[in-house]
């Protein structure tokens, strides 16, 4: 819980601070022109700011399971640790598996480095690739169920079994949402007459996405490494 | 700028006229008709809430005379009827409804930056509130096990519903969750990205303010509550043991072991105090807009007011742990959220401050959307005051069982919000509808209201200083320390939630007999300065404001400007223009004679 607090304190104080503050100081009871600061920068299109939105709803989301993994491990003060936790042996696939995301991730960025140059069918290669790395990805997280499942650890009383269930779960979730956009994508880029114009959003927000939910899983990972 | 030609050609797409009535009435993607589609939803389900709160009274004043409900319908609609009124009706209410109707409208703007997600938003909305019904209807009925949902009582046999009631429930608000996400991230979106030019925030009205802030709350603390509904839903159907400690129970041991309560609390706080606020900053922004409206003046420290509800949207976070001072957590916890709890005062009091200043002086016209909002500010102050005492931990833990808490948190988070909706709805209406409510039917609602609520808590705070334990079903003659004049309260508060009840059932002939035969209002019947009222039709057409988009010159609070011919300015009235009268710079620090 603590790690979402400060979480919060971090990221309220940024908004606090980037958004308002030197807006803050305007008297606004004295009518004036219209111009002002804010509307003659160039604004960013509504889904992006969207997005990025949505990124700090999913980490409020991801931080308060994994403040829930820590606090159901630590147990509480009188009682201490919990014991009926018995740490999992991470299947080793899952290392591929991280391979696998951080090379989707890479084909995402290299679509978006080709949209930008305006070069829509080397685009449509880079985030197709990444598409299907992604599917892979599931795929072998799959597979670590099956494995844990029939291994001697498995039990759904076991908390570090079931938290590892939920967090893959939850993520997987949110890269298939991910794959929807990606298919409507793809799609749009196969129409005839697609100009750079009509996708080049689409496709920087799909990478935005894909890094960060890279990282939401690099950081799931390595909370369930470390113990 | 590319991206900004994406972005004007999605705008493009979102104007299409709907054709069909479908298109228009039904899957409608018009932020005005998602508005209205949301508030008779929830206005609905509240309506429900409200009888079952009239059945429990009816059982706890007259527990010989009326045998309508067994013990375990009791704990059903007590659960229900909380669930039902923080969620379902209010938070749906200001932001599903209010949100949706004034956000495009008070930041001039065509509609929501996402319509079709705002489309969904609401369906999935319904569909949650259709879930939480057809809790009613499973076998074992709704979960009985109070709003909070404390496990492990919430999933464990004896509690009513503790089968497909308490799986309907952690389903229905996980949808909520979805639903809110879908929304929230489009009023957000749009008050950052879609303000018409000239809109500053600093020269947004303060109602856009308190639901821009409830917003980014609710994004950030819905999911807290969806974490624990999935996690609940894990422990109760597959057998995990997140919450659910080891527990002997008829007679056995479960097959749970080893899981935290505790945990569950934690996270539904961390979602369950800023949501008071979700609630309450909407209501904060509606009522100064409503006070500054109707009293023809400025609102005082429109700047401090501001930060005020940022600085209560920050603390809220920090607060969560003193509805758990009897949970047995550390008390070094208390203390320290105990001060958070006190210095969250600070803001708040100032805004109270505020809102009288506002009335100092002015010119104040009683009509009933002031009623209500000068009826709010006393409630709020009374509801506030009694927060202070439960924020101290040695007071709470004696008072945190008793009814003390029950009148507390009606008062400041039940009654004061409902004021402000209705308030809100009378001012309104006339945009929505192009008529005027009834205005005697309006007073005798109020006065009602607002009498019938204070007979009702009031005594709440008598019964709860004697200790008399809330929860119960009924107060037997074997409770010694129960005595008789409890119970004479709780028939006299029984009565008075009665007539309460039934005084709704004036508001809502005046709403349905007002569509067709209110007087008519013309645009701007509450010669009102903010963009909503400026539309160049009543009720607002598609898009909301005709061919050209309003610009916007000045804050939403020029009342009685000196030297302007009008005591109020509108927001797109230029500077130099003779309705700005011959002050072009505007007020000098709000102060006029």
């Amino acid at each position: 819980m603590s790690l979402t607090v400060a979480y919060f304190a971090l990221a309220t104080g940024i908004v606090v601070w980037l958004i308002l503050v030197r807006k803050l100081s305007a008297r606004s009871w004295e009518a004036g022109p219209v111009a002002t600061v804010d509307l003659d920068e160039p604004r960013w299109p509504a889904k992006r700011v969207g997005l990025w939105i949505f990124l700090a709803v999913i980490t409020s989301l991801f931080g308060l399971f994994v403040s829930a993994y820590y606090m159901r491990l630590n147990g509480h003060h009188e009682s201490g640790p919990a014991t009926d936790w018995v740490a999992l042996n991470e299947p080793p696939v899952l290392w591929l598996n991280t391979l696998l995301l951080i090379a989707a991730s890479v084909a995402m960025q290299a679509a978006r480095k080709s949209v930008q140059g305006g070069n829509v069918a080397g685009s449509f290669k880079g985030l197709l690739v990444g598409g299907l790395l992604t599917l892979a990805f599931l795929g072998g997280q799959l597979y670590a169920w099956a494995l844990v499942r029939n291994s001697e650890f498995f039990s759904p009383l076991n908390p570090a079994v079931a938290f590892f269930y939920l967090l893959t779960a939850v993520h997987g979730l949110h890269l298939l949402g991910g794959l929807y956009v990606w298919g409507r994508t793809l799609a749009r880029m196969r129409r005839e007459n697609v100009e750079v114009i009509d996708v080049r959003l689409s496709v920087e927000l799909c990478s935005v996405y894909w890094h960060f939910l890279l990282l939401v899983w690099l950081g799931l990972f390595a909370v369930m490494l470390s113990t | 700028m590319a991206f900004v030609a994406i972005a004007d050609r999605d705008h493009e797409h979102a104007l299409h006229d709907p054709e069909t009535f479908i298109r228009k009435y039904i899957w409608s993607q018009d932020h005005k008709v998602i508005a209205i589609q949301y508030a008779l939803v929830a206005i609905g389900i509240g309506l429900v809430a409200l009888v079952m709160s009239v059945l429990m009274r009816l059982q706890l004043g007259f527990p010989d005379t009326f045998s309508l409900i067994a013990p375990h319908d009791y704990y059903q609609y007590i659960t229900m009827h909380g669930m039902i009124m923080v969620i379902y009706l209010l938070t749906a209410l200001f932001l599903g409804g209010f949100g949706n109707y004034l956000i495009p409208l008070m930041c001039g703007s065509r509609d929501m930056v996402f319509p079709y997600m705002n489309m969904l938003s609401f369906w999935f909305y319904l569909l949650a509130v259709l879930v939480l019904v057809l809790g009613l209807f499973v076998p074992g009925g709704p979960t009985g096990a109070g709003w909070t949902l404390y496990p492990p009582q919430a999933i464990a046999p004896g509690t009513p519903g503790h089968g497909w009631g308490i799986i309907c429930m952690l389903a229905s608000l996980g949808i909520f969750v979805v639903a809110f996400t879908m929304g929230g991230l489009n009023y957000v979106t749009t008050i950052l990205q879609a303000r018409c030019k000239g809109m500053t925030l600093m020269r947004m009205p303060l109602s856009v303010w308190g639901i821009f802030t409830a917003t980014v709350l609710g994004l950030l603390a819905f999911p807290a509550l969806f974490v624990s509904c999935v996690m609940m839903t894990l422990d109760h159907s597959l057998g995990t043991s997140f919450f659910m400690p080891a527990v002997a129970q008829m007679g056995g041991q479960t097959v749970h072991s080893g899981g935290s309560p505790l945990l569950f609390q934690h996270l539904f706080w961390f979602f369950g105090h800023p949501e008071v606020y979700i609630v309450a900053l909407p209501a904060f922004g509606i009522v100064s807009d409503l006070l500054s409206t109707h009293a023809r003046r400025n609102i005082f420290g429109y700047r401090m007011m501001v930060w005020a509800i940022l600085a209560i949207g920050c603390l809220s976070f920090v607060v969560w742990a003193h509805h758990m001072y009897v949970s047995g957590m550390n008390p070094y916890f208390g203390f320290f959220f105990a001060t958070t709890t006190l210095i969250i005062a600070v803001p708040t009091a100032i805004k109270v401050y505020n809102w009288v200043l506002t009335l100092w002086k002015g010119d104040i016209h009683l009509t009933v959307p002031m009623l209500f909002a000068i009826g709010f500010i006393f409630t709020f102050i009374n509801g506030g005051l009694t927060g202070l005492f439960l924020g101290n931990v040695t007071v709470d833990v004696p008072l945190s069982g008793t009814y003390f808490v029950v009148a507390h948190f009606h008062m400041v988070m039940g009654v004061s919000p409902i004021l402000v909706v209705f308030g809100a709805i009378y001012h309104w209406y006339p945009k929505i509808t192009g008529r005027l409510l009834d205005d005697r039917l309006g007073r005798i609602h109020f006065w009602c209201t607002f009498i019938g609520t204070y007979s009702i808590y009031l005594p709440m705070h008598y019964l709860g200083i004697l200790g008399v334990p809330r929860r119960y079903y009924a107060y037997s003659d074997a409770i010694d320390f129960i005595s008789s004049n409890v119970h004479v309260a709780n028939e006299w508060i029984s009565i008075s939630a009665v007539f309460v009840a039934a005084t709704q059932l004036v508001f809502l002939f005046n709403l349905a007999w007002s569509i067709k035969a209110g007087r008519p209002s013309g645009p701007n019947p509450w010669r009102s300065t903010s963009l909503e009222w400026q539309t160049p039709d009543t009720p607002p057409k598609h898009g909301n404001w005709g061919k050209d988009l309003p610009v916007v010159y000045r804050w939403a609070y020029d009342y009685n400007v000196p030297g302007a011919p009008e005591d109020f300015v509108p927001q797109n009235v230029p500077p130099g223009d003779p309705r700005a009268g011959n002050s072009p710079e505007g007020r000098d620090h709000g102060v006029h004679h």
